[in-house]
């Protein structure tokens, strides 16, 4: 879990320009971190290149904080 | 114009439009992808035209309306080539008729690989431009689009609606590098064009300021532009091909 959290931050983090200490699980890609949908769509892109695995669309709609991405990712695993 | 060590996917590149855009683009350097629905013989020998030229090319068959076999066929060019730079969507089909006699099954299928297509290529080639933050995207339209064509109501729809996908893509994907550019080609001496009734050719050619047909050169040269650096700062533009008929 916490090795997956710390991925998901650093692709974060790079993506959205933003600071770590912002990143918990609750917060939104869109409210709190700013991303615009476009963010978000490449978000999810690289983290299936990070954890090696297909995200639907589907499933991507329904990722909106980072908690959400975290969740869906273990689940995965 | 230098297209050296970008890769190109051109949909409907065996004969026609496509298939001059396929060899200029190749001429200027980039290695391309040549798609084909149904004239397997004739995309080899585009493909083998092209890799003559030193540059890397292959055949790659896909019915454009499909989307599975759409997305098989962008992640085949990306294997290949590594990287995709331009997407060419020229490939499609006229099923003319009058209105009143047009049978549904003739509208949807113009409207599902002449719209539906460029729409599926379009989403297909996004994931891997916006992981490069660049790409050039060329939609080839019709001047009918613009200014309509009595018998060509599915064609024509289909067209226009290339117009609006061109400008919605180019708005979207601006922020990442992509641009997305429309050719209006007029009356151009295809395999196409030598199928439509000598009565609307007639016609037609009335309308052309220039006064003559044009010629796939005259769509490949504009392509080719639209690829090249040069159009860098062009994005949602329509750039009308036609011997002046929509000004």
């Amino acid at each position: 879990m916490a090795d997956v959290l710390e991925r998901v931050t650093k692709i974060i983090v790079d993506r959205l320009g933003v600071e770590e200490s912002q990143i918990n699980l609750d917060a939104k890609f869109k409210e709190d971190l700013g991303a615009d949908s476009l963010d978000v769509v490449e978000l999810v892109m690289e983290l299936e290149d990070e954890f090696d695995m297909e995200i639907s669309d589907d499933d991507a709609e329904n990722i909106t904080t980072v908690g959400d991405a975290v969740t869906y990712i273990n689940s995965k695993n | 114009m230098n297209l050296t060590g970008k890769t190109a996917l051109v949909t409907g590149a065996s004969r026609g439009i496509g298939k001059a855009i396929a060899l200029e683009l190749a001429r200027l350097g980039a290695d391309v992808a040549v798609n084909f629905a149904g004239s397997e013989q004739k995309a080899k020998e585009v493909a083998d035209e092209i890799q003559s030229m030193g540059r890397r090319s292959f055949i790659v068959q896909c019915d454009i309306s499909d989307s599975d076999a759409v997305s098989a066929m962008v992640k085949e060019t990306v294997e290949q080539f590594g990287r995709l730079d331009i997407l060419v969507n020229n490939a499609g089909i006229t099923r003319d008729n009058l209105l009143m006699r047009m049978k549904e099954q003739e509208w949807d299928d113009v409207i599902d690989t002449n719209l539906k297509g460029v729409f599926l290529c379009t989403k297909a080639v996004t994931r891997q431009m916006m992981k490069q933050r660049s790409g050039r995207i060329i939609n080839i339209s019709s001047v009918v689009g613009r200014i309509g064509n009595a018998g060509q109501a599915n064609y024509t729809a289909a067209k226009a609606g290339v117009i609006g996908l061109t400008k919605a893509s180019a708005r979207e994907l601006a922020p990442r590098g992509i641009t997305v550019n429309a050719i209006a080609p007029g009356f151009i001496a295809t395999d196409m064009t030598d199928e439509l009734p000598a009565e609307a050719k007639e016609q037609l050619l009335t309308q052309i300021p220039l006064g003559a047909l044009g010629e796939t050169a005259d769509i490949a040269a504009s392509a080719a532009f639209l690829a090249s650096d040069g159009a860098k700062y062009i994005t949602g533009q329509v750039l009308g091909v036609d011997g002046g008929m929509a000004m």
